[in-house]
């Protein structure tokens, strides 16, 4: 065990149980996966991702390039986990991914000897020819040995959650910026969320021996969180990732609610995903070491001087035996100070420098750590490291150390300030990128800004705070501010050390050499979006946080331009990685989106009803008897009860529009290509309405139940759009005129009834009212009640071609109505049916649906055109009036039965001229909907065909590819079923 | 994205519908060239980089389609009204 003997920021009085790659280890509460790893001498955690090199842990955060492992088993596997932000549970399991057969011996490794082959712009340049290799040879030989974890086989057990989340100042970030920015807010009663990707707030000051107000560092934490969560103002979201700044001061965040438990509890999601709305923003998400290039930097035991700082402080963890540290600033120094006096074994530090700065030499003697001025490593070896070699003045020196800290210097945490596309702007006095321009309401404060001093973040997260809060009238105070004194930080620019030996990685988690950066530019993609995509540099699931600084800058060195003339490539979101599972939510399956079941739907079901998904309803398709083998049989029996008796369908889901006003007449002739206006009161007419562009949009019958009070039926699947169509022209094109809409469509239950007896049922269920063919013709409307004072709308419409009625009462009244209609029905053998039987039977009867109102058709091609009125304009009329809606060979709706009764119909064929091959010129148009007649004993079809009204007797081919059908068919009207409307009448 | 409802308040975009640019008004269709008029109407938007007037429908909240100031370039809002003219809504 490599545990320091005390210290830490974990609780030894809860050892945790946990495995790696199957050996059973031992951690505690407060550790991660990477720290209790570490304390378990494992320094070796994976392999790279395209040379299979063995790596180790290299950062102590959510930038970590190497340590990805597959936690958990089962369906809640997850691949690419950081170890280094992964909180450690009790019974936790982890595996090592990207290696075959085990972690030790990976036999791709030898792909490393391939490295030449593999180099930048290898996927453009390698594997070119044969082409049709590609497929079949390279691209999965690639993508096996170039892998990251395997994904979870079975459907996700946990659930996921949503929730909004509204505040005057979202503070991103939990460290000393940050509490004392939500500090100041807080107490100023702002409403304040601060968010904190760690499982526990304080951010550096968890890893730094330092003090303030003259105590440790801590006490100050504990302090400001007590405070914080004592208002009622404030919001903290620990465990939470502010991953993406979006338009209107809205940012999207992931809280790992459940992460860190072995299950989530009942009724807890594993993780949920907020939407928060911010009127200010503040940034305090710290910054990161970043690593030197040098000859060997990848082996395990190289990591960032904050990552050993921070194992060794925070988590009592110590990497390795013992450690040299390898830099080119000050930061990197006290973090050496840091782990020595946690217990950690310094043997030197290197430092690029030729003169360190004096106070650090002095602090460096004090504690008898040998310093190394003007040395650079240059070597390293061991295939765990087991020592360095570090050139200076004097010569070369190999010293042992399982431990490589280094640190070129301090990148800020700018990701989230260039998500409007504000690009970061160089500082050469810090050697880093700062943030430019930042989305509207945020600031930035610490760190993230390049200002490291302790003391000037707890300044600047109070001062940045308190201006924010003050824009929007909140009276915030940015004093007393608790005093911290640190010593300034001074960096020397430093990326590369020229002449090291071995691979020298630029960004560990894609196998980015050095190397591949000179061809990079040798070759000309020098630009940093063009580097970026030629060598894969900053790409995957760290997305280049510990690379793209420096990889940038040797390209910047090769081209002779300064850093900031180079920039920096744009960051969009998410910051980190964030699950699908997690935005979608709880939709997901049958949850995707919202399910409407009718007002008879629990009938329906009772009554043995398959059901159909129509848009969000659930109709019911057909009602399967016992005995019958298939739907078609059942189909059939629906539509010949239907047809000889009577049968009911509900027929709510139609989208029923309520029209009211002087004007409403008026307003109807504008929106339907017929007239309305001259409808007298107690009747429905058939309307056909057409996009602007002479399209057909929808149609269906609108009753006028009043002088001034029309109520309109759209199809089922246009009902939102005809309505906000409604609304456009109301609202947009015609403000003028005075009429009020509403949509009832789920207000009213409507049931139809139909056949030959639909007027014998009908008349057993209304209360007194007159509904003989005299006083309820055709196409009338009645009000009044029925079932004893349930108040009515009786409509004599009818889809399938026979005597029918729809009878709409309030919606709670569907189903009473179902049973009473069931009742009245008996003694005539009344059915029930579904969708499928409607489809028939409109296709019997010839009516247009769904299938022939495409979305390409115009009134005129479906046969409607004669309905258009001249005498008034009307939407769409203009462009339906174009040459191409009236050329000669336009296609036309006609009826199509099959030459040989014994055939099948199938929608979607096309029609060809006999003795033509299929081809498009050859295409004359296209069958649109087939049906089985049981009335007629064989396939009948609609469609659209060349000239069709023309050519009724002609026989053509119905062309299938697709399903292998070629059969002959002859065009025919399209009404197969009384066509001049007898049956409706009587 | 949010959006400043005149009669709702500052709503979530997604509970708008997006339709386009606010500047093309239905030519008249009586007069001699309205065939092109109305082609020009139904297919022809400028794109522009800048500020532009837009129509949006609250279908999930009060119905009203209303024009919003957009900058395409930053997604800033300038400012929002109802489409039919009236300075306010029909508040009740």
């Amino acid at each position: 065990m490599s545990r320091l003997s005390e210290g830490g920021l974990i609780d030894r009085s809860k050892p945790l149980a946990f495995s790696f790659d199957g050996k059973a280890m031992r951690g505690y509460a407060g550790d991660t996966l990477a720290s209790a790893l570490l304390a378990n001498d494992v320094r070796l955690v994976g392999r790279s991702f395209k040379y299979h090199r063995p790596r180790g842990i290299f950062s102590s955060g959510s930038e970590e390039p190497n340590a990805l492992v597959e936690l958990r088993d089962g369906a809640r596997r997850e691949p690419n986990s950081r170890a280094t932000v992964v909180e450690l549970y009790d019974g936790l399991s982890a595996a090592s991914q990207n290696r075959w057969p085990s972690l030790d011996f990976d036999i791709q490794s030898v792909n490393g000897l391939l490295g030449p082959l593999l180099g930048a712009g290898f996927y453009y340049k390698t594997f070119m020819w044969p082409a049709a290799l590609w497929e079949k040879l390279y691209e999965p030989l690639i993508r096996r040995a170039a892998g990251l974890g395997r994904a979870a086989e079975a459907p996700d057990p946990d659930s996921y959650d949503r929730s909004f989340a509204f505040c005057d100042l979202l503070v991103i970030g939990g460290g000393a910026a940050g509490l004392m920015a939500a500090l100041t807010a807080g107490r100023s009663g702002a409403r304040v969320i601060l968010a904190d990707e760690d499982f526990r707030f304080g951010g550096r000051i968890l890893a730094e021996r330092a003090e303030i107000d003259d105590a440790p560092s801590l006490a100050f934490v504990e302090r400001a969180v007590a405070e914080l969560a004592a208002l009622p103002n404030v919001r903290l979201l620990p465990r939470t990732t502010v991953f993406g700044a979006y338009d209107g001061g809205t940012f999207g965040a992931l809280e790992r609610v459940a992460d860190h438990l072995p299950l989530p509890p009942a009724f807890t999601p594993r993780q949920r995903y907020w939407k928060i709305v911010a009127k200010r923003s503040l940034l305090c998400a710290g910054a990161i070491d970043r690593p030197i290039v040098f000859g060997g930097n990848d082996r395990p035991g190289v990591m960032s001087a904050q990552a050993l700082r921070t194992y060794a402080v925070r988590y009592a963890a110590n990497p390795g035996k013992r450690a040299v540290v390898f830099a080119n600033n000050g930061y990197a120094w006290s973090a050496a100070f840091d782990a020595a006096e946690a217990g950690v074994d310094i043997a030197a530090i290197v430092d690029v420098r030729p003169e360190a700065p004096p106070i650090q030499l002095e602090r460096a003697k004090r504690r008898g750590v040998r310093v190394i001025q003007g040395g650079q490593v240059v070597a390293t070896s061991g295939r765990l490291l087991s020592s360095v070699t570090v050139r200076s003045a004097t010569g070369e020196e190999k010293i042992a150390a399982e431990v490589l800290a280094i640190s070129g210097g301090s990148s800020p945490n700018v990701g989230l300030t260039s998500h409007f596309g504000g690009k970061p702007v160089y500082r050469a006095d810090i050697a880093g990128f700062v943030p430019g321009a930042c989305p509207p309401g945020m600031r930035v404060a610490g760190a993230a800004r390049g200002d490291y001093s302790l003391a000037r973040c707890l300044a600047a997260g109070a001062a940045e705070a308190a201006e924010a809060v003050s824009e929007l009238g909140f009276s915030a105070y940015a004093t007393p501010v608790p005093q911290a004194r640190d010593n300034a930080i001074t960096v020397t620019p430093f990326w590369h050390v020229p002449g090291s030996r071995g691979p020298a990685f630029v960004d560990l988690q894609n196998d980015v050499t050095a190397k591949d950066i000179t061809i990079a530019h040798t070759e000309g993609f020098r630009a940093v979006e063009l580097l970026k995509r030629y060598t894969t540099l900053g790409m995957a699931t760290d997305q280049g946080r510990t690379s793209n600084v420096t990889g940038l800058a040797m390209m910047a060195v090769l081209t002779g331009q300064d850093v900031g003339a180079t920039g920096t490539t744009l960051f969009r979101p998410p910051y980190t990685p964030v699950a699908l599972g997690a935005i979608a939510g709880h939709h997901r399956g049958k949850d995707f989106r919202a399910t409407r079941p009718t007002p008879t739907h629990d009938w329906a079901r009772a009554q043995g009803a398959v059901f159909v998904e129509a848009g969000l309803w659930l109709r019911a398709q057909y009602f399967p008897r016992p005995g019958e083998t298939d739907w078609l049989e059942t189909v059939n029996r629906e539509v010949t009860a239907t047809r000889t008796g009577v049968g009911l369908i509900d027929v709510s889901t139609f989208g029923k529009i309520d029209i009211q006003g002087p004007d409403a007449g008026a307003f109807l002739d504008r929106v339907y290509i017929n007239t309305f206006s001259t409808l007298p009161v107690g009747r429905a007419r058939y309307g056909v309405m057409l996009r602007e562009d002479g399209i057909v949009m929808d149609d269906g019958t609108t009753s006028r139940l009043g002088e001034r009070h029309y109520l309109m039926t759209t199809t089922t699947a246009n009902a939102a759009k005809v309505y906000q169509h409604l609304e456009f022209c109301l609202q947009v094109l015609w403000p003028e005129l005075d009429v009020q809409m509403a949509s009832v469509s789920e207000q009213w239950a409507q049931i139809s009834i139909a056949g030959p007896q639909a007027r014998a049922v009908l008349e057993q269920v209304v209360d007194g009212l007159d509904v003989s063919n005299a006083a309820l013709p055709y196409m009338g409307v009645a009000q009044g009640t029925v079932l004893s004072g349930v108040a009515a709308r009786i409509f004599r419409v009818s889809f399938s071609g026979e005597l029918g009625y729809e009878i709409a009462v309030p919606a709670r009244q569907g189903r009473r109505l179902a049973e009473a209609l069931m009742a009245a029905g008996a003694p005539f053998g009344i059915t029930p049916y579904g969708t499928e039987a409607l489809g028939v039977m409109r296709i019997e009867k010839g009516h247009v649906s769904g299938n022939e109102l495409n979305g390409q058709t115009s009134a005129r091609d479906l046969g409607l055109g004669r309905m258009a009125s001249t005498k008034k304009d009307y939407v769409g009329r203009v462009l339906s009036q174009r040459p191409a809606f009236l050329e000669e060979g336009r296609v036309s709706f006609v009826g199509f039965k099959p030459v040989n009764p014994g055939d099948r119909l199938r929608a979607g064929a096309h029609f060809l001229p006999h003795g033509r091959s299929g081809t498009t010129a050859n295409d004359e148009g296209y069958m649109t909907s087939v049906a089985f007649s049981p009335l007629l004993g064989h396939w009948i079809g609609l469609g659209l065909i060349a000239r069709g009204t023309e050519r009724i007797g002609e026989s053509v081919r119905a062309y299938d590819p697709v399903r292998g059908g070629d059969i002959p068919v002859e065009i025919c009207h399209p009404a197969f079923v009384d066509p001049e409307g007898e049956r409706l009448r009587v | 994205m949010r959006l400043p409802c005149p009669y709702c308040g500052v709503r979530d975009a997604h509970e708008f519908s997006y339709l386009g640019d606010a500047a093309p008004r239905r030519p008249d269709p009586a007069a001699p060239d309205a065939a092109d008029a109305f082609h020009d109407y139904v297919y022809l938007r400028d794109n522009p980089a800048g500020a532009i007037r837009e129509l949006w429908y609250h279908g999930a909240g009060c119905r009203r389609w209303i024009v919003v100031d957009r900058d395409t370039r930053t997604h800033a809002i300038a400012g929002a009204t109802f489409a039919s003219g009236s300075a306010s809504g029909d508040a009740s």
